[in-house]
């Protein structure tokens, strides 16, 4: 199919319905309303259901109850939309039950602002439901990186029967970018034979719930929880690596930051300075595998963030004592620019000396 | 080569001294409506007139012509956007009242870049009067790689929807076609055919072919539109 123009908040909407999501529920907020506005006009279109619910805590909960009957489902929000949802997304993953939830990041804390940030990676990686979860969060840096991860999502999300979030900020999602859905390959997935369907009288019933009384049910549910989590560690890193060959310093950056960090790449390497750039694709699991073996050039890391600084933590750990971690970032819906991380790295350079 | 082009930015001037003194760009969201508005701005100041363009958009929380206030008015363009000033980040549709002045202003040139969509386009009734008392351009930009007007169907249901939303006809199209910096001639030849067709449907004229400078100095003579070469001023150079 030839490239179309979208925007970011629209060609989550069209991805989603290309990768068989049949139900949304939502509530609006800034700047992901594209997304339930479009999935409002499309999904009658396709036989599916679009449900404007009253808040955010009653769509995740719509969102756990049709995940829990089997279907492709999603959901969307921005950053104190997802913070009223996660309740509900630690219930799904308690339950084990397969669901995408888009965040499109924007400026708080608290209400903050509508303008785009990456002040969640906390939330996502982290979360801020109870007990012990992970959620798989990929972050795309474009439209396509979008489009192709969110289809991907739905997949991941079944295999796993785990949550899946994708995060963008602002940027990503009010973007118009040149976008291609290409054929996908065909991923076998297990039947979903857990799903409460109804019994039609031939079956025990499928009973959807993360309640476990007894203590002992419920250590065994996280251990086999626990060892899904580190199957995905295992095998759903990713990440991109750019420049890195004679790096003096590596910047680690994703999403939008991401491209304004290798625009500041180029503009370096006109002056010989070789700076290299680590881009997770998945903040969970975090890409240890990309830090494993590092230039020797290097001296130096720097978290880039459109925040005050939180994923410098899990490159401090990565990076497990071998190179000091510095970090530049603007927050409150302020985008860091090219020449604001040029300025930072040459005087990491200068101080290096 | 370096000859034509010369003469292309030259005569562009003098069509836009042509369009009425009130121009209203309308169109589906996402066509490129306010990068051509910013354009025209800034040609337009080169022609030693007075300018004002008024943001009206109020579906979009970014990529507002506002957002490069502080660029058209050190050439001396009068800007209108929120009646809470331009950096006023809110997603509230409250629009200046200011805008009437340089509407009823006979000195002014005025752009009104408006929001997306029918929706977007309904913030005109505010100003129908004064609008069609003076009189009138209303563009309506095309981009045929955007899914909703990628045929005539698309098209004619755009301009229709937006002419029935604001009781005002629009006057010229624009083939603003683009896949933003991979836009190529072709990209624009194709999607002619496709304007040409909604043109004669609708009885509209295709008034401009607006595109990124290096396509426009190398598009061929004789096509229907004024070439209008485009400046990406809404796109930082990392995007």
């Amino acid at each position: 199919m030839a490239k179309v123009l979208m925007k970011g908040n629209e060609a989550i909407g069209a991805a989603a319905i290309k990768a068989g999501c049949k139900h949304f529920f939502g509530y609006p907020i800034t700047p992901q309303n594209e997304v339930p506005e479009y999935m409002s006009k499309e999904l009658p279109k396709v036989g599916g259901v679009f449900v404007q619910a009253e808040s955010e805590v009653a769509a995740i909960n719509m969102v756990y109850g049709a995940a829990g009957s089997g279907v492709r489902v999603m959901t969307s929000s921005s950053s104190p939309g997802i913070a009223l949802k996660q309740e509900g997304i630690s219930y799904i993953a308690g339950a084990e039950l397969p669901a995408v939830i888009v965040n499109i990041v924007r400026g708080g804390p608290g209400l903050g602002s509508i303008q785009p940030a990456q002040s969640d990676y906390n939330q996502s990686t982290r979360g801020g439901g109870d007990g012990d979860y992970k959620l798989l969060v990929y972050a795309p840096a474009n439209v396509q990186e979008m489009v192709d991860l969110l289809q991907e999502a739905f997949d991941k999300a079944d295999y796993y029967r785990n949550p899946v979030m994708v995060v963008g900020d602002g940027m990503i999602g009010q973007m118009m970018e040149p976008v291609e859905f290409k054929e996908r390959p065909h991923v076998d997935l297990p039947a979903k034979d857990w799903a409460a369907v109804g019994t039609k009288g031939l079956r025990k019933p499928n009973v959807i719930n993360s309640l476990f009384l007894q203590p002992e049910d419920l250590e065994e549910h996280n251990i086999r929880l626990t060892a899904k989590y580190q199957k995905m560690k295992d095998n759903e890193q990713r990440y991109e690596a750019y420049n890195m060959e004679n790096a003096e310093i590596i910047c680690v950056a994703y999403g939008t930051t991401a491209r304004i960090v290798k625009n500041a790449i180029e503009t370096l390497k006109e002056e010989g300075i070789n700076v290299g750039l680590i881009r997770p694709i998945t903040l969970w699991p975090f890409p240890e595998k990309a830090f494993e073996v590092l230039p020797e050039t290097a001296k130096a890391f720097i978290s880039v963030e459109m925040s005050m600084g939180q994923m410098i933590d899990d490159v401090k750990i990565v990076s497990n004592g071998r190179l000091p971690v510095d970090f530049y970032g603007r927050s409150g819906g302020m985008i860091p620019t090219p020449e604001g991380i040029i300025g930072k790295i040459r005087e990491m350079i200068g101080g290096a000396k | 080569m370096e000859k034509k082009k010369q003469k292309s930015i030259h005569k562009t001037g003098e069509c836009m001294l042509n369009d009425k003194r009130i121009k209203i760009i309308i169109g589906h969201y996402g066509s490129g409506k306010t990068e051509f508005s910013v354009n025209y701005c800034m040609k337009l100041a080169d022609e030693n007139v007075k300018v004002a363009i008024g943001d009206l958009d109020i579906v979009n929380p970014y990529f507002r012509s506002r957002e490069r206030a502080s660029m058209l008015e050190s050439k001396g363009i009068k800007v209108i956007s929120s009646s809470l000033g331009h950096n006023f980040s809110l997603a509230l549709p409250a629009v200046s009242a200011a805008i009437v002045g340089p509407i009823q202003d006979p000195e002014y040139q005025v752009i009104l870049d408006v929001g997306g969509n029918s929706i977007g386009a309904r913030v005109l009734a505010r100003f129908f009067n004064d609008i069609t008392d003076q009189g009138y351009d209303m563009l309506c930009v095309v981009n045929t790689n955007r899914p909703e007007t990628m045929d005539v169907e698309g098209i004619v249901y755009h301009v229709r929807s937006i002419e029935n939303e604001t009781g005002l006809k629009v006057t010229g199209l624009i083939n603003n076609t683009h896949l933003l910096r991979d836009t190529t001639v072709e990209t624009v030849l194709e999607a002619q055919k496709i304007i040409i067709e909604a043109s004669e449907k609708l009885s509209i004229p295709i008034k401009y072919i607006s595109t990124l400078e290096k396509v426009a100095e190398q598009l061929p003579e004789g096509l229907e539109g004024e070439i209008f070469p485009l400046k990406l001023y809404m796109r930082d150079a990392w995007m």
